[in-house]
């Protein structure tokens, strides 16, 4: 199988569509007209009210998907993206706003997608530490959890411990705050730990957390959870009333749908220019080889705990928003389990990339709901399908620029002119 | 161009580096016991000695990836500090013999790793891009293109480490040392596994680094490499310094030829 890809991608290599080629205006026409196909095709999958139906629609779409793969055309797809990526930025944010528009009023999809929103926050401040640093945290969720119920305590929940109602941007920014400082204290002693051990410790970080909620009735109510948080209000805006835009009526979740694409745009920016500053290169050596970057002048420690605490903060912002979506908070929601889903998300998509991270958490939400017919086996029929992933495509649905390269590159001295000429004259002895 | 920034020009008769009675066991076994080892400016010297003599380990001490159990090294009048990165810092750069790079990034990236701890801006600066980042990332790249010609890889920048050929992998270690704007440089067997033709072009290298005035302490079993480009020549045996002078006494020594070969029966 994987002998027939990659001669597939050798002959893909002489098609003559492999590399980004065209005029601008093909290749800009094609980033906007695939964006949009990209959601009339989401959009007609979560019409399909059946689950048998969806699961032929899923797979009718992945074969075309593959198709486009094998014919070389998704090659030239993913470098007229990369050429042309602030259309493309564009032309997703118009596709992801235009979306509740798509839905006739009906809440759910927009729903779920606004949960999907808060889930690739998380998964972006889990691809800083385990994308990009390469640190193993199996108790990510914890984070996201503090973030949640700092939200919830502060944010004025009826059915709460402290009485009082901060404002919302305070509310967000604590909860960043508390999440990273968490972070730190958790990070501080763990990080001398590599590899496997890191993880299982954090693993137990994360269990730690879950208990403690649970037991601490006098701050987190435990086990009844937090509950009656209101919706947000902002000046005179309340995110929890329908409004009417353009003469369509817009469900009460719309709202937070629209705040969600507003966080994961600043979680992205955040993201994005970390990787391409001196801290993401640092950060990406140390995953690459620890002791070489600490030999090169880079305090991993400083480096690896600054990973976690940017990482716990991106969970942290996403629960506090989130405690406000779903209007209680209870431990039975930061468990094991979602820990490994948000990890999943990461792998599944492609470590370190934000497309991955958001193709990943999407589809580890939308396929789950669609399948509920197989609730029995949703797990079961979930890892056959991340073994199969890991099987066929290690690298992630959307792999970093780093990993393709390591894909596509030939030996640089291949005699092809491109390997590297010798230094000055060669002194003979 | 320039390559050593952080060496101080004017004439020094201090040595760059000192280091006395560097004392390091592991268990039972003194690999290196009581070694004492000087740098002077603009020198290139040659660290020898047969396999398992402690070379290495006595790199790693010098370079704070191995704490010494006892002695005192110096650098430029200064106690080494203790951990690795600082070292690096204080102006002592390395390669490794078993070559370390960052596989999955590209050769510029490398190199751009080695700028960490010349650059300072933080997360604030880095998400704003504001203040001292974009300069910051100007100047590292463009020294870090002049590095990689420097070290003869000027059109190699856009591969992927792991991707370049064997000796290129070694030069770009050197580019990336370099990078950190080392005031010493360490290089631990840079030959190591190249042919007759790359190690006369990595001798050529080290020779141009030392005439920016960069002084350079070399690990090397490559005889033709050490006595034609070294100053100085310290044979280290079992942990201890054997005899150390002019290529040519050290060449010249039974006590070496014993060394290595064994005393002949």
């Amino acid at each position: 199988m994987s002998r027939l890809t990659a001669s597939w991608h050798k002959r893909a290599e002489t098609l003559p569509w492999a590399r980004a080629a065209g005029p601008t205006w093909l290749q800009i026409a094609a980033v906007v007209s695939i964006v949009g196909g990209v959601l009339a095709v989401t959009v007609v999958g979560l019409a399909i009210e059946e689950s048998n139906s969806f699961i032929v629609y899923l797979a009718v779409v992945s074969a075309a998907v593959i198709a486009l793969q094998l014919s070389g055309l998704g090659r030239w797809i993913s470098e007229t993206f990369t050429s042309h990526s602030r259309i493309a930025a564009v032309a997703g944010v118009a596709a992801a706003v235009a979306f509740p528009f798509t839905q006739g009023g009906s809440g759910y999809w927009v729903r779920v997608f606004a949960s999907i929103g808060v889930f690739a926050v998380a998964a972006l401040g889990l691809n800083v530490v385990v994308g990009l640093a390469g640190l193993l945290d199996l108790g990510y969720v914890a984070f996201f959890g503090v973030g949640a119920y700092t939200g919830a305590l502060l944010g004025g929940a009826r059915l709460g411990t402290i009485d009082v109602q901060l404002p919302f941007p305070a509310v967000v920014l604590i909860g960043g705050a508390v999440a990273a400082g968490v972070g730190v204290i958790i990070g501080a002693p763990t990080l001398r730990l590599r590899g496997d051990y890191l993880a299982i410790v954090t693993l137990g970080f994360g269990e730690i957390f879950r208990i403690t909620v649970n037991n601490w009735t006098g701050l987190t109510r435990g086990p009844n959870g937090v509950a009656g948080i209101p919706d947000l209000v902002v000046g005179p805006f309340d995110f929890g009333e329908r409004h009417e835009l353009f003469g369509i009526s817009l469900a009460g979740f719309t709202n937070y749908y629209f705040l969600e694409i507003v966080l994961l745009l600043g979680a992205i920016l955040v993201f994005t220019r970390m990787d391409q500053s001196r801290i993401g290169r640092a950060w990406v050596a140390i995953r690459e080889d620890e002791t070489a970057a600490e030999a090169m002048g880079i305090n991993t420690t400083r480096l690896k705990l600054l990973a976690f605490a940017i990482g716990a903060a991106m969970a942290g912002v996403a629960g506090t928003v989130n405690s406000h979506v779903t209007s209680q908070v209870s431990p039975d929601s930061y468990t094991f389990i979602e820990s490994i889903l948000l990890v999943a998300a990461v792998v599944l998509g492609g470590m370190g990339t934000v497309p991955g991270a958001l193709l990943g958490s999407t589809l580890l939400f939308v396929i789950p709901e669609k399948l509920r017919a197989f609730q029995q086996s949703r797990l079961l029929l979930f890892g056959i399908a991340l073994i199969l992933i890991m099987r066929f495509r290690p690298q992630g649905l959307i792999p970093s620029r780093r990993r393709t390269r390591e894909l596509q590159a030939d030996d640089p001295s291949g005699g092809d002119g491109l390997g590297a000429p010798r230094a000055g004259p060669v002194p003979v002895e | 161009m320039t390559v050593a920034t952080a060496v101080d020009t004017r004439l020094d008769a201090r040595p760059v580096l000192q280091a006395s009675g560097v004392i390091k066991r592991f268990g039972g076994l003194t690999a290196v016991g009581g070694v004492d080892f000087s740098v002077l400016e603009g020198e290139i010297v040659g660290l020898i000695g047969p396999n398992g003599a402690g070379k290495t380990t006595f790199f790693n001490c010098l370079t704070g990836l191995e704490v010494p159990d006892e002695g005192r090294i110096t650098y430029r009048g200064k106690a080494l500090p203790r951990r690795p990165h600082a070292v690096t810092k204080a102006g002592l750069a390395r390669t490794f013999q078993n070559i370390r790079l960052f596989p999955d990034m590209t050769a510029l990236e490398n190199v751009l790793v080695g700028r960490h701890c010349r650059t300072r801006a933080g997360v604030l600066e880095a998400v704003t891009r504001m203040g001292r980042f974009r300069r910051e990332e100007r100047e590292s790249l463009s020294r870090a293109r002049e590095l990689l010609s420097f070290v003869g890889l000027p059109s190699s920048g856009d591969w992927l480490a792991r991707n370049l050929p064997y000796g290129d992998q070694r030069r770009l270690e050197v580019a990336r040392a370099l990078a950190t704007e080392p005031g010493l440089l360490l290089l631990d067997e840079p030959t190591a596994g190249m042919n007759p033709h790359e190690t006369a072009g990595v001798m050529a290298l080290v020779r141009r680094i030392r005439e920016q005035g960069l002084p350079v302490v070399v690990i090397e079993h490559d005889m033709r490499f050490i006595f034609g480009l070294c100053d100085r020549v310290v044979v280290l045996v079992q942990g201890k310094v054997l005899t150390e002078g002019a290529p040519a006494e050290v060449q010249a020594n039974p006590a070496v030829v014993e060394a290595y070969l064994g005393k002949p029966a």
